[in-house]
């Protein structure tokens, strides 16, 4: 593999316009994945799931060479209806459309091939790797007190032109001191077998708000990863919003810094598996400071043999005094097969704190689908209403309405 | 320094810190080979034994000394260390307690431990370890009319060679990680109980360990095996004198319950901490595994750990028959600089398993704590339920109370539920207590005994008196 990747490399070069100082350091990059390759279940964080033999198994030799110079077409039957949108549109990794028709022009600014960050952000090898091949990024500057009058789309759409090929992207956000975004992530892939790796930084300075729904519904044998690095400054909130269920392997991740006071984090997540899929979400929320917050809640449907992992951490630095830390997570498994890893974490070394976590397993309750038989319905339809009061419970955290609507439908969940 | 202050520092320095000078005979320095048969020669050990060690030394020269665990310590040299030292007066075995060596049982008394009458009165059979050899054992007779085998397991290698040979190793096998590997090479002594078919011991089996002669490592090896419909309840109690070198302690124990047998370990350990600086301490490196291998057997731990500079253990259960049931219990509590990383594993293997744990954690000062767990339920172990509970209380931003459970459940019949939270204690609390006119550290100890008690509870009534003291003692000077 590891002359595959320089070789590749040195392809995507040749035909793209780097600077100098850039080429360097994603040569650095490479250099850095290629020690240690994709992560595998030696490593920690990856004990539930091997990236490396996932990949060996599903989609076999990668190529991480994208001839980017090529427009696609894009598929506007998938654009969402009823809900007006400014969209960032991707397809096969290649960033086809930006439009933010519906805000004022003035206070949004996107910069165009910033400066390749060369902070040592580096939690894992996949990172290098985005960093070696993305071959065009983007920051998005939300400037001081502009809330987004409608919500970003970002589409991440593929086509059955690419097959056992890597694709990376990379979005950076800052938004600005009262500044305000919704962000949806919809995945549509008409590919097979590709791994697609996504990194997303987002600095939330004082009072902003940053709401992000990821929505991955529509079956796919991709295998993908996503990687939300999230910087909060005082009074800052973020709500992040996972749907895991239609990839072959999902590993959703998420750091997230509390650096300023009052600053708080909430991870809603739903697994809804099927099939041998294999999905993970991990997330490491840092306390940092006196007086943040931090609450997560993951539900789980489990259904074949499928597996769903739930990696949660809560770190609490000796000054981050009056701290509220809280998880949760529940499954429910409909199958032998089916199997459920969790590891919530405590990592606390400051003593006016209230942190605690919960993690349940198990089958549905049998009791509570002989109650409802009792009263009329027939046992599908009983289970059906079980899993979805299961599910709407992590629906109605969403605390925008709008698109709490937009997911349950995609879900079809009914009330 | 007013006169209270003086009192707490008094208090504060350990109670059992004293040493006691014997001639010991100790093997040459270092592991080998020749140190090994050393060990088995001077034990009069049958071949097999020394093949058992020898076996797990060639396994031990493949394995890499650990290093995933929270608490880092510096590095061992295992070369340095001495794997056996005896008191010399062993060499001819007194024949009754009165031909002790006094100054051993002068140590003895210094540790409360109730030798001779105090042992009758209590009803406490003791098998007393002197560094690695057991000294004298009491109530053999007694126990031994029911055909239940309690002694020092040298002893029983020498006269139940069937029983010990069936059973050792096979719940921690020569091939194990580590530590435990390094014990099966070179263990010296420690305690066998067998208890036979149908029968359920009279008396609360007990064994004190201590740590004397310097640069010791001392590696207990305890073995018990309860048959079909039988019950037992074991004790174990751990203090060690002042020392400021780093002692290592890598006891192996085994536990294994037949059909319907009932197995309740119990441990008191309060080994040396080091100084307020976190300056020497023992390091207690500890295996201690159960296999509830008949149908409806149970495994029960329960623990108290206070002392140790590191603690790093997870006393487990092997669910493998149907309706096998494990427990832990345990209560931490590090002060100043001491490091715990300990907690359990719960494997279920066969049908209709439940296990239970109920963990409390306190750190205090500069101390670290870290709750680790399993719950591991196969895909064949149907109907089975686990659930978990583990509860930390932080005094001070200075120390730390970590929680890293591992669950894994891969049957849709089986129920797992864990809970955990971390607070401090609550000002409201302290404040109705001192209220009432409690001082701040009787407040603190009656709160903290509160927040222990579910663990308490399961102790034996000798024990659980010891261990409401220790918990206050282990906390004296941590808070105001």
């Amino acid at each position: 593999m590891k002359e595959q990747l320089q070789i590749d490399f040195d392809n995507i070069i040749k035909t793209s316009s780097f600077t100098k100082r850039d080429i360097e350091l994603k040569q650095n990059s490479l250099n850095e994945f290629i020690k240690t390759g994709f992560p595998n279940r030696r490593d920690e964080n990856w004990k539930f799931s091997d990236l490396n033999q996932i990949i060996k198994k599903n989609i076999g030799d990668l190529s991480f060479y994208n001839d980017y110079s090529l427009s696609n077409k894009i598929e506007t039957s998938v654009f969402i209806d009823g809900l007006e949108h400014n969209k960032i549109v991707f397809v096969n990794g290649r960033i086809e459309k930006i439009d933010f028709d519906y805000e004022k022009k003035d206070k949004i600014k996107i910069i165009d091939e910033p400066e390749i960050d060369n902070r040592s952000n580096n939690f894992n090898s996949l990172i290098d790797l985005n960093k070696a091949f993305t071959n065009k990024s983007y920051k998005i500057l939300i400037k001081k007190d502009y809330q987004l009058e409608k919500p970003l789309i970002i589409y991440h759409l593929t086509n059955d032109k690419i097959k056992s090929k890597n694709i990376n992207l990379s979005l950076d956000f800052q938004l600005e001191e009262n500044s305000s975004l919704r962000l949806i992530d919809l995945f549509n892939d008409n590919s097979e077998k590709n791994f697609l790796n996504i990194f997303y930084n987002f600095d939330l300075k004082q009072n902003a708000i940053l709401k992000n729904y990821k929505i991955d519904k529509i079956e796919n044998t991709n295998v993908k990863y996503s990687f939300n690095n999230i910087e909060q400054a005082a009074n800052s909130l973020s709500e992040t919003f996972i749907l895991s269920s239609g990839s072959h392997f999902f590993k959703n991740e998420i750091n997230c810094n509390l650096n300023g006071k009052y600053s708080s984090a909430f991870i809603n997540g739903i697994f809804s598996l099927s099939n041998d899929r294999h999905h993970e979400v991990r997330t490491t929320i840092n306390h940092l400071t006196e007086n943040t917050k931090s609450y997560q809640l993951i539900k789980s449907v489990l259904n074949d043999s499928s597996k769903a992992v739930y990696q949660g951490k809560i770190f609490v630095n000796s000054e981050a005094q009056k701290t509220d830390g809280y998880q949760l997570s529940k499954a429910i498994l409909l199958n032998e097969a089916s199997e459920f890893n969790a590891k919530p974490e405590l990592e606390i070394y400051a003593d006016d704190v209230k942190c605690s976590h919960g993690s349940a397993s198990g089958s549905l309750d049998e009791d509570s689908i002989f109650y409802i038989m009792s009263r009329g319905l027939d046992y599908q339809q009983s289970r059906e209403l079980l899993i979805n009061g299961f599910l709407l419970d992590v629906i109605e955290k969403i605390t925008d309405s709008e698109i709490k609507n937009l997911i349950k439908n995609i879900i079809g969940l009914k009330e | 320094m007013d006169a209270r202050e003086k009192e707490i520092e008094k208090l504060k320095d350990y109670k059992y810190g004293f040493s006691t000078d014997i001639e010991s005979i100790t093997a040459p320095k270092g592991l080998n080979e020749e140190v090994i048969k050393f060990i088995s020669n001077i034990k009069k050990e049958p071949k097999w034994m020394l093949d058992f060690r020898l076996k797990a030394f060639e396994r031990f020269k493949q394995l890499k000394e650990p290093d995933w665990q929270k608490p880092k310590y510096p590095k061992i040299d295992y070369q340095d260390l001495y794997y056996y030292s005896a008191p010399k007066s062993m060499d001819d075995k007194p024949k009754s307690l009165d031909e002790l060596d006094p100054k051993l049982l002068e140590t003895y008394k210094k540790l409360g431990i109730p030798l001779q009458e105090q042992a009758r009165l209590n009803g406490i059979a003791v098998d007393a370890v002197f560094d690695s050899v057991s000294v004298a054992t009491t109530f053999r007779e007694e126990l031994s009319k029911l055909g239940i085998i309690f002694c020092p397991i040298s002893e029983a290698i020498q006269n139940h060679p069937e029983l010990v040979k069936k059973y050792l190793g096979s719940v921690i096998p020569t091939t194990d990680h580590f530590f435990a590997t390094l014990n099966s090479a070179v263990f010296t002594d420690g305690s066998f109980a067998y208890i036979p078919e149908g029968v359920r011991c009279p008396m609360e089996l007990s064994t004190y360990f201590r740590i004397n002669a310097s640069n010791t490592g001392q590696f207990e090896r305890t073995l018990i095996v309860a048959d079909k419909g039988s019950y037992v309840s074991y004790l174990e109690g751990c203090t060690a004198p002042m020392r400021d070198e780093n002692q290592l302690h890598a006891a192996n124990v085994e536990l294994i319950a037949l059909d319907d047998a009932e197995i309740k370990y119990s441990t008191v350990q309060n080994w040396y901490p080091g100084d307020k600086d976190g300056k020497g301490g023992i390091y207690n490196f500890v295996t201690k595994r159960g296999l509830c291998k008949g149908k409806n057997s149970k495994i029960s731990w329960t623990q108290v750990e206070t002392g140790s500079a590191i603690t790093w253990k997870y006393p487990s259960c092997i669910l493998k028959g149907d309706n096998s049931i494990g427990e832990f219990y345990s209560i931490a509590i590090t002060n100043n600089h001491q490091k715990a990383d300990t907690g359990t594993k719960m494997i279920h293997l066969g049908k209709n398993t439940k296990s239970k744990i109920i963990s409390k954690g306190i750190s205090a000062g500069f101390s670290d704590m870290t709750y680790r767990g399993l719950v591991d339920i196969s895909s064949k172990a149907s109907n089975s339920s686990n659930y978990t509970q583990c509860d930390s209380l932080l005094m001070g931003n200075k120390c730390g109370a970590h929680t890293v459970p591992y669950i894994k459940n891969k049957n849709s019949e089986s129920n797992i539920a864990h809970e955990a939270t971390t607070s401090k204690i609550s000002e409201e609390q302290l404040h109705y207590c001192q209220q009432r006119g409690l001082s701040q550290e009787e407040a603190v100890g009656l709160i903290v005994n509160g927040f222990c008690k579910e663990v308490l509870q399961q102790l034996p009534m000798e024990f659980a008196v010891e261990a409401q003291k220790l918990v206050g003692i282990s906390l004296e000077g941590s808070v105001g």
